[in-house]
C-alpha cells in the first residue's frame, strides 16, 4: 500500500503526517505537490493540516482549486481512500466532498491543546481497528473548527450514520463543556456517505508514539493500512 | 486639428472603468463571533444605542476595459458562487459602478 501526503503552500503537518506513515507505521508513502496532476500509484491520500493559502479568503479555500485537487476529487468519487486533517477537512468541505462547513471557533480564540473524542461509528475503513464507544485522547489546533450545516444536512449525517468522532469528556460524556469550538453536535469528525473520505479536526499525527503523549492517534492510520 | 483633439480625449479620459463592489455575509442564524466581539467592545465604550453588529467581506473587482455592466454583472456572479461566497454559510451581494480610471 502507497499513501500520499499532499503539500500545499502553508501545509505544516505534511511531515508529521508523513513521519508517522514512514518510520512509525514503516508504510511507503511519498509527498504530493499541490501542482501535481497524476495520482497512479497511490492507495490513500491524505490532506494534512496547515494553512494552505495562509487561510485567505476562508480556509481551505484556495487551496480546493488546486491542480492536485481536480485528481483528488476523481480519485475519492472512485472510492479511494482520502482522509483530510484539520485544514485538510476545511478543504474537502470546500471542494464539496463532505457536506457542511467550518466556521470560527464560537470562542473566538485559536484552541490548541489535548481533546479526547469518542468513535461513534467504526464502520468505516478509518475506524475499522476501533472499538465503537473507545475514547481517543489527541490535540486540535485550529481556530475555524466549529462544524455547522443546516437541520437537513445533520440529519441526513444521521441517518446515515456518518458522524465518525464526536469531542467528549475523559469518560467518553458527549457533553456541551467537552466541545471545544461549538460544533453542531459537537462533530469532530464525519465521512461521505460511502464511507471512503474522512474529514477530521483533531490531529491523529500528532498523537502517535508515547512519547507525544497519546498513541491513540495512530490506531486511525492503522485501521485504514488494514493493519488490525 | 480640432478633430484629433477631441478623440484624443475621448479615447483616454473618457474611459469609465466598470468595478463591481461586493459584500459577503454570514447567512441569518449562522454565528458571528467577530460580530459579537465588537458589539460587545462598542458597548463597552457605552454606545448604548448599538443593537448588534455583522461583520463580513468587502471586495472590490476591477474588471478590463472591454466589459460592460452586463458582463460585470456576469462574470461577478459567477465569481461570487465559485470562491467568493461558501453557500452553505454566507450570502452575498454587490453592485456594479462605473468610475474613472
Amino acid at each position: 500500500m502507497r499513501v500520499g501526503v499532499v503539500i500545499f503552500p502553508g501545509s505544516n503537518c505534511d511531515y508529521d503526517t508523513y513521519y508517522v506513515f514512514k518510520d512509525v507505521l514503516k508504510v511507503d508513502v511519498s509527498f504530493i505537490w499541490h501542482t501535481d496532476s497524476d495520482l497512479r500509484g497511490y492507495d490513500a491520500v491524505i490532506l494534512p493540516g496547515g494553512f494552505s493559502y495562509g487561510d485567505y479568503l476562508r480556509a481551505g479555500a484556495i487551496a480546493r482549486f488546486s491542480p492536485v485537487m481536480r485528481e483528488i476529487v476523481r480519485f475519492a468519487k472512485r472510492g479511494n481512500p482520502v482522509m483530510g486533517i484539520c485544514n485538510g477537512f476545511q478543504i474537502l468541505l470546500e471542494a464539496e466532498l463532505l457536506p457542511g462547513a467550518l466556521i470560527p471557533n464560537n470562542g473566538m480564540r485559536f484552541r490548541c491543546e489535548d481533546v479526547y473524542i469518542r468513535v461513534v461509528n467504526n464502520d468505516s475503513i478509518f475506524t475499522r481497528g476501533l472499538d465503537k464507544g473507545r475514547v481517543l485522547k489527541m490535540p486540535i489546533a485550529h481556530y475555524s473548527g466549529n462544524y455547522y450545516a443546516d437541520e437537513g444536512t445533520i440529519k441526513s449525517l444521521e441517518d446515515n450514520e456518518q458522524i465518525v468522532f464526536q469531542y467528549c469528556d475523559s469518560a467518553g460524556e458527549v457533553l456541551p463543556e467537552a466541545n471545544p469550538n461549538g460544533s453542531i453536535l459537537n462533530i469532530a469528525g464525519i465521512v461521505n456517505r460511502e464511507g471512503n473520505i474522512l474529514g477530521m479536526m483533531p490531529h491523529p499525527e500528532r498523537a502517535s508514539e508515547k512519547v507525544l503523549g497519546s498513541e491513540d492517534g495512530v490506531e486511525i492510520f492503522k485501521s485504514l493500512m488494514g493493519k488490525v | 486639428m480640432r478633430n484629433r483633439g477631441f478623440l484624443f480625449l475621448s479615447g483616454r479620459e473618457g474611459r469609465r472603468m466598470v468595478k463591481a463592489r461586493i459584500i459577503v455575509r454570514y447567512k441569518p442564524g449562522i454565528l458571528d463571533p467577530e460580530g459579537k466581539t465588537i458589539y460587545d467592545a462598542l458597548r463597552s465604550l457605552g454606545f448604548e444605542k448599538v443593537e448588534g453588529v455583522e461583520t463580513g467581506k468587502y471586495f472590490e473587482i476591477t474588471f478590463a476595459g472591454d466589459v460592460d455592466k452586463n458582463k460585470a454583472k456576469e462574470l461577478t456572479t459567477d465569481a461570487c458562487e465559485r470562491l467568493l461566497a461558501n453557500p452553505v454559510i454566507q450570502n452575498y451581494s454587490f453592485e456594479i459602478v462605473e468610475g474613472d480610471r
